[in-house]
């Protein structure tokens, strides 16, 4: 069964609350209020967006402006852009995306990542690949 | 068998996908100071992180995934670059003085790598002084110095490997590092914050963990 997305073209301009039950993809400007709780958003490269939004994933392509709060996942590709908050508990961001706000990722109930109770031990094993430079000992030059 | 399989020519391995030209380039250095400042964050439920350079995906997915942090991105990197390019260097300090909209007292830790050595006395001065004001007491302050005056124009985003060491992935710059600062011009600077442990490294980094006394 096909899947439906809706897009919402480069000329088109929204004011308000947009709701839907289907997944989104956004060209074109959008001002307001984003809802899909239980669906896919995803800001093209044309789309711009000041909104607060609310989806179960957002994938950005494009710019954002506002807070963006998730149940499954955030994604700002390359060249994508979010000025705002995101609350999510997977945030991914490309190396050339741009950010600036917070990033907060508590799981549902304020509970803490199971790693957080042991943070050496959730840290990622350096990969075998890898060569430090300077792995020698450092010298300890102060207290 | 096992002598036979060493006899037999050897099937040739799948090839392993090729690694990132990027992460082939950019060298790795351990890090001394990153693992103590983890452990200070990790005594915090919720810790607060404000990190001051330039926003990398696999730091914020490290410290939100991972540690349970909120994350605070605020690239002043890119303030200072627009300044020198707007040839507005003066008006730094003053806009520095007004950046940061978190609340006193308000960070559990903040990451400012070796923002300072860019950065003008004035603007340093402003810069140091709203971090001790947004540091929580008993908070944490990771900070690098070059203990050497390099001239390239560059800046360096810390990847963090792993706890013991950091990616250093070069970019751009407008202009290069100031003079490299004396420690006890380093410990005026923070005035209000202590120097809970610091480490001169192979690479002529001096990785300088503050602390807010309690």
């Amino acid at each position: 069964m096909e899947k439906d997305i809706v897009n919402i073209g480069k000329s088109v301009v929204i004011k308000g609350e947009l709701n839907g039950s289907e997944d989104l993809t956004i060209e074109g400007h959008v001002e307001g209020t984003i809802q899909l709780r239980e669906h896919v958003l995803t800001i093209g490269p044309n789309g711009r967006i000041k909104a607060q939004v609310f989806a179960k994933s957002v994938i950005v392509l494009g710019e954002v402006t506002g807070n963006v709060t998730a149940s499954e996942k955030v994604d700002i590709r390359d060249n994508g852009s979010v000025d705002g908050d995101i609350v999510s508990p997977r945030v991914a961001i490309a190396e050339g995306a741009h950010f600036r706000g917070s990033v907060d990722m508590q799981r549902k109930g304020g509970g803490q990542p199971a790693a957080k109770a042991d943070a050496k031990a959730a840290a990622p094993q350096p990969a075998p690949a890898v060569q430090p430079h300077a792995a020698a000992p450092a010298q300890r030059v102060g207290a | 068998m096992g002598l036979l399989n060493r006899l037999a020519p050897r099937r040739p391995e799948p090839n392993p996908a090729p690694p990132l030209l990027s992460e082939v380039e950019d060298p790795v250095f351990a890090t001394k100071a990153l693992r103590k400042f983890l452990t200070a964050l990790t005594s915090h439920p919720s810790p607060s992180l404000l990190d001051l350079g330039p926003v990398v995906g696999s730091n914020v997915s490290f410290f939100g995934e991972q540690l349970g942090c909120k994350i605070f991105v605020e690239d002043i990197f890119a303030d200072l670059e627009r300044h020198l390019r707007e040839d507005k260097l003066e008006r730094l300090p003053d806009f520095l003085k007004k950046r940061f909209p978190q609340a006193t007292g308000s960070m559990d830790g903040i990451l400012c790598w070796d923002l300072i050595d860019y950065l003008d006395k004035a603007s340093a001065q402003a810069l140091a002084t709203e971090l001790a004001r947004v540091l929580r007491p008993d908070g944490a302050l990771l900070a690098f110095f070059g203990s050497v005056q390099r001239q390239d124009q560059r800046y360096t985003k810390y990847i963090i490997v792993d706890e013991v060491n950091l990616r250093h992935r070069a970019y751009p710059a407008a202009r290069g590092r100031r003079a490299a600062l004396l420690n006890r011009d380093i410990i005026r600077l923070f005035e209000g914050l202590r120097v809970s442990d610091s480490f001169l490294l192979q690479n002529n980094i001096r990785e300088i963990l503050f602390r807010k006394p309690a």
